[in-house]
This record gives C-alpha cells, sequence and structure tokens, in this order.
C-alpha cells in the first residue's frame, strides 16, 4: 500500500525495487544453501562485490537527488562517503579489543605505532555501536549543512561550486593522510574483525551486510521517490529550472537548496558506513577528487534525475571498472574518460533515457 | 548604506521596523494613504553609471500604471529594486505606510504581496501548468512544509478559477515547456495571480505576441486592476495607450513625465527622448 504510493507509476523504481528484492533472496539462498561444488554456487566474493557495488548504488542515488533534481553538481561526495566510513571504521577499530599485533585493549595498533598514550577525545565512544552510527550520520550532515549553508547563502553555484566541493574532498584527503590526524594516515583504519560480535569474515555476516546494503539502497530510493513526488520535489526541480522565478515566488532557495544537500549527504555518509566493513579498509584515497568526478560519471551515464538511472550507473560502470582493471588495467582510465565523453555527447540523458525516449520525465 | 543607515535614525515620523514585531510588519499593509508603493529618491549605480538618478514614483492602490521609457531608462532596475533582487544605494522604497522594502530580502517581498513577471516568459518549464500555479500559491513555503503539504479542495478550486482567469483550462496538464510564447506569458501572470499579490510587476508582457495575443493580454491586465495594483512596462505603444491610464515616462533613471497618454504624447521633453531632436 505504502509501496504504491511511493511510487505510483515510476516504472523504474518498480523494476528496481523487485530486482532488489529477487537479489535479497536468491543471493543468501546461492551463497549459504547451493554446495560450493555445485555451478550454481554463488562465491563469498562476488556477494561482497555486490554489496560494494550496493553501496555505491546507494551513493549515486544521493547524488542524483543534488545533481539530477536540484541541479548542484557535487564533486565532493566522495567526502561525505568516506566520513560516514570512517565513523564506521572507528567503530570496527575498537571492537578489535587485544587482538591487534600490540593488543592494547584501548588504543590501536598505529597509535600504540606511533607512541601515543592516551585515546584522542573524538575517539571516545566509538567503541559504542549506536554512537558509530550516530556519527555516520552527524560527521557527513553537519559538514554538508555548514558548507552548504556558507555556499548557498553567498548563492555560489555551478561551476564554482563544483569546484569548491572539489577543493572540499581534496583538503580532507591531505588532512587524513597525516598521521597526526589520529585516523591511521595514509593506511588509513584496517585490520577489522568483528561487527557486534559477528565475525566479518564469515560468510554469514557477509550476507547479512549485503542484505542490509539492499534494504538501505531500497528504503533510500523510496525516500528520495518521496520527496521527488512531494510539492518539496516539485520546488527543487523548479530551483533547477529557474532559481530567480522560484525565489521570486517566495521561497528561500538557499534552504531548500540547503536540506537537500544535507540530506544527499546523511545517505552517502550511509553508503559509505556500509561499505566499509565489506571492503575491510578505509583510508584517505576515499577522499580523492578522482573518486568523486566518477561518482558524477555513475550518474551521468546511469541517467540523471531518474534515481534509477543512477543505480544502473552505479552497478554498470563499477562492474565494467572490477572487470576491466582485473583484465586490462591499464585500459580502465581511458575507458572510464571515453565513456563519460560518449554520454554527454550521444545519450544527454543516460542509458536510461534510451529507454524512455518517447516517455516525459521530471 | 551607511548614508541611509544615518537617515533613517533621524526620521521621526515613522516607527522603526525593529520596534514593530516581526508578524505584523508582514500583515498590516496600510494604504489608508492612498499610494500602496512610494519610491522616493532612489539611486542605483552600476561602475559610475547612474541606472536610477533620484527617481521617485508613487502607485496608487488598485491602479493601472503603465511605465515607458527608452532603452536604458532604469525600467528593470527599478523593478529589480522593488523586488529586492538590487539595493539602491540611496532612496527608500516603502510599501503601504510602513513596511520598508528595502529590509526584506527577495523571498519575504514576494510573500508581502508583491508579484513579478520576467521580460522573458520564466515558467517551469519541466511542470505541468497545474503544477506552476500549484508552485506560487500563497502557502507556508518553508521546506518541510512543501515535503508533506497537500492540496486542500479550496486551493484546487482557487487553481482552476486562475486557469479560468489566464485562460489555460484547457491546458492543465500539459508541460508548460510546450506551451506557445503567447500561453507561457499568462501561465507566468496566472502564477503571480496565485501568490494574492497586492501589486503586480509586469515587464514586457506583450513582447513577442501576436495581435490576437496582445488583445487577450490587455483585457487580462485591465481586468486585474482594481483588485490589484498593476504596473507595466512596455515598449509597445499601442499595447500602453489601450490599456493605460495613467503613463509615466522614465529617462535616463529618472521621471521625465507623468499623466494620461494623451499629455504625455505632447510633452515637448518627451516627444524629444523619444524622436531625437
Amino acid at each position: 500500500m505504502l509501496l504504491r504510493r511511493i511510487l505510483g507509476n515510476d516504472l523504474g523504481g518498480w523494476i528496481l525495487l523487485s530486482l532488489l528484492g529477487m537479489m535479497a533472496v536468491a543471493v543468501p539462498v546461492l551463497n549459504l544453501a547451493v554446495p560450493e561444488t555445485s555451478p550454481l554456487h554463488l562465491s563469498t566474493y562476488t556477494v561482497t562485490l555486490l554489496g560494494k557495488y550496493l553501496c555505491f548504488a546507494l551513493l549515486a542515488v544521493a547524488l542524483d537527488l543534488v545533481w539530477g533534481y536540484c541541479g548542484i553538481l557535487s564533486l565532493g561526495h566522495g567526502a561525505f562517503f568516506a566520513l560516514g566510513g570512517y565513523a564506521m571504521g572507528m567503530y570496527l577499530m575498537r571492537q578489535i579489543g587485544t587482538r591487534g599485533v600490540y593488543g592494547n585493549p584501548v588504543l590501536p595498533d598505529f597509535m600504540v605505532f606511533l607512541n601515543w598514550q592516551d585515546l584522542p577525545w573524538y575517539w571516545y565512544g566509538f567503541d559504542q555501536f549506536w554512537f558509530a552510527m550516530f556519527m555516520v550520520v552527524l560527521v557527513p550532515g553537519l559538514l554538508a549543512f555548514v558548507f552548504g549553508w556558507l555556499a548557498f547563502r553567498s548563492r555560489v553555484t555551478g561551476v564554482y561550486l563544483s569546484i569548491m566541493t572539489q577543493a572540499l574532498t581534496y583538503a580532507l584527503m591531505l588532512a587524513f593522510f597525516r598521521n597526526e590526524m589520529g585516523f591511521g594516515g595514509n593506511n588509513g583504519l584496517t585490520d577489522f574483525k568483528d561487527i557486534l560480535g559477528f565475525d566479518l569474515h564469515s560468510d554469514g555476516t557477509r550476507i547479512g551486510l549485503f542484505l542490509i546494503s539492499t534494504f538501505m539502497l531500497a528504503a533510500a530510493y523510496l525516500a528520495c521517490r518521496y520527496i521527488i513526488n512531494s510539492r518539496l520535489g516539485r520546488v527543487v526541480v523548479a530551483i533547477r529550472d529557474t532559481e530567480d522565478r522560484t525565489r521570486f515566488l517566495g521561497y528561500r532557495v538557499e534552504r531548500f537548496k540547503l536540506w537537500i544537500f544535507v540530506f544527499s549527504a546523511l545517505l552517502s555518509g550511509i553508503a559509505g558506513a556500509l561499505y566499509v566493513p565489506q571492503v575491510g579498509i578505509i583510508n584517505p584515497g576515499e577522499f580523492a577528487p578522482l573518486n568523486s568526478i566518477e561518482m558524477a560519471i555513475w550518474v551521468a551515464v546511469g541517467g540523471r534525475g531518474t534515481l534509477y538511472g543512477a543505480v544502473t550507473g552505479a552497478f554498470l560502470v563499477n562492474y565494467g571498472k572490477t572487470y576491466f582493471t582485473a583484465v586490462m588495467p591499464e585500459v580502465w582510465l581511458f575507458a572510464l574518460g571515453g565513456l563519460f565523453v560518449a554520454v554527454t555527447l550521444f545519450l544527454p540523458r543516460g542509458l536510461v533515457g534510451l529507454l524512455r525516449r518517447n516517455r516525459e520525465n521530471v | 548604506m551607511v548614508v541611509r543607515r544615518r537617515q533613517e535614525f533621524i526620521r521621526r515620523d515613522r516607527v522603526f521596523g525593529f520596534l514593530v514585531p516581526a508578524s505584523e510588519r508582514f500583515l498590516r499593509l496600510d494604504t489608508t494613504h492612498g499610494p500602496i508603493l512610494y519610491l522616493e529618491d532612489l539611486t542605483v549605480s552600476f561602475d559610475g553609471f547612474k541606472a536610477l538618478n533620484g527617481l521617485s514614483l508613487y502607485i496608487d492602490e488598485g491602479e493601472l500604471r503603465c511605465i515607458i521609457g527608452p532603452n536604458g531608462a532604469g525600467k528593470t532596475t527599478m523593478m529589480d529594486v522593488i523586488t529586492g533582487k538590487t539595493r539602491p544605494d540611496e532612496g527608500e522604497v516603502t510599501f503601504g505606510q510602513q513596511i520598508d522594502l528595502l529590509d526584506l530580502n527577495e523571498p519575504e517581498i514576494a510573500m508581502a504581496g508583491i508579484g513579478r513577471k520576467f521580460q522573458r516568459p520564466t515558467v517551469f518549464e519541466h511542470h505541468t501548468v497545474f503544477h506552476n500555479l500549484e508552485l506560487a500559491m500563497h502557502t507556508n513555503k518553508a521546506v518541510w512544509h512543501t515535503l508533506v503539504a497537500t492540496l486542500s479542495g479550496e486551493e484546487r478550486d482557487r487553481i482552476l478559477e486562475v486557469l479560468l482567469t489566464v485562460g489555460l483550462e484547457g491546458h492543465r496538464d500539459r508541460r508548460a515547456g510546450l506551451l506557445s510564447h503567447g500561453q507561457k506569458q499568462w501561465l507566468e501572470i496566472g502564477m503571480l495571480l496565485m501568490q494574492n499579490p497586492r501589486v503586480l510587476l509586469v515587464d514586457e508582457p506583450v513582447a513577442g505576441m501576436t495581435p490576437q495575443e496582445t488583445e487577450r493580454t490587455a483585457e487580462l491586465l485591465t481586468g486585474l486592476a482594481g483588485k490589484h495594483s498593476v504596473v507595466v512596462v512596455e515598449h509597445d505603444m499601442d499595447f500602453v495607450r489601450s490599456i493605460a491610464r495613467k503613463v509615466t515616462v522614465l529617462h535616463e533613471g529618472s521621471v521625465l513625465a507623468e499623466g494620461s497618454m494623451d499629455h504625455v504624447q505632447n510633452d515637448p521633453r518627451v516627444i524629444e527622448v523619444y524622436l531625437g531632436d
């Protein structure tokens, strides 16, 4: 009932949710119930890979919300993703306890290695799961709020805003590379053991993380769809199309932009938090400006302003990346660049735009 | 800015804005003295060029005023100042007796009751005609409210009423981007009406319209006067003659002449400006 109310006649959304539902059933069965000798068996490696794609898809949905609908091309969403990831990573680090190389019950290995005596204050509380989860949304949300408040109030738009978001993520990358920051320097946080008492390397935990990622993607999709279909969504599209008109109708444009941006950052943070336990590491490389640009490419390839296009793009481009970097790694970046140029020139509405060429879209 | 502030504090004939509760500043529009909009001694300069030069202008409640003038006379700048897009270097803009528009930003001015139509028709091309009007509707426009807002029966009726007024009832569910140029102009006027404004600022409403469309627009605007004050900036003299009761001629940022169309047309200074010497 609720689904019908939110999705309405969003065909792409119905297809996406059905696929996610099928995956949520098929993947655990094929991984856990089908014996490894069977050709139908799905390896845990593949499950983790799919889980990773789901996190990227969630991130792409978040980016599509601000870019496709609100017209804010953020090239710094990698920062929110990485901050969410670091918050999760800090919890996982604290869970290691005495099992680390140095066996210190409180300090993570890298701090012992740096000869630190006490836990820095900003690591307090991260041994509590609820606190870490709270930080997963609070830190990216707060950063987006402060950044957005300053930028949108000063009416920074277009390419200038994109450049500023690049600078933001680059600055964070440089900061996190420093050992003195207390986030593990360029090695980042890794060597995680378990989450909430479940062994991170067991198949069951992997499947659990996969299912949570699937669920979060579906939930985020529905939340974004709900926003887009509400009057708020129409105001946001109106801002994208003619900001002045919207302002002279009495809407405080900067507040609308700000809240959409913050919501998108929250989703990105959640995506990062789900990503880290699955790949087992978070390091400052995630802040790299190139990463954030790649995210924009996922959305552009899939098709902006459709949400499900972003999911499609994230899956296809990342599958391409996995495939190419395994088969011919030196070609991948050229392929990515070429793909972006080709999509911009020939498919301005992305791959899903091909399918719905004749239908009106927002 | 500093000069303006100082002038503000030595004036004794008014209540300071900060002494009036915020809610009242918006609600009470006092037009008991006749004019609804007071522009006094407005000066705006861009890099030394004075777009407005001591412009003073009063718009009465319910009147239909046409503003004409050659290019660069300051017509659009004047609208920018009224709607909060441009801050004047000097001068005052008062809405009714009390509302100092220079204290408000664009959305606040719009909510206070001043609607503006742009020179180029500006509608939300990806939304349907109906949704364009819905977005313009005078209601709570805070972020959270728009997320959960649903249309009440009354609001729906109001939108349908405006659709009829601007003659777009047959295009209700069409995307605004698919409308003709003239229809977009009417839609934008309809959007202004949805805001329940007291003053409508209309910038070149008939530019690029066919004669039939122009005639229809003239009817529309004259029909609105009385209930609203309508200020029309226009180049098309025939159009101005067909609707105007009172005309103001701007030249080089200040008022050159004001009065009926016949009066203004026979003014030697106006003839000089328009026809050259």
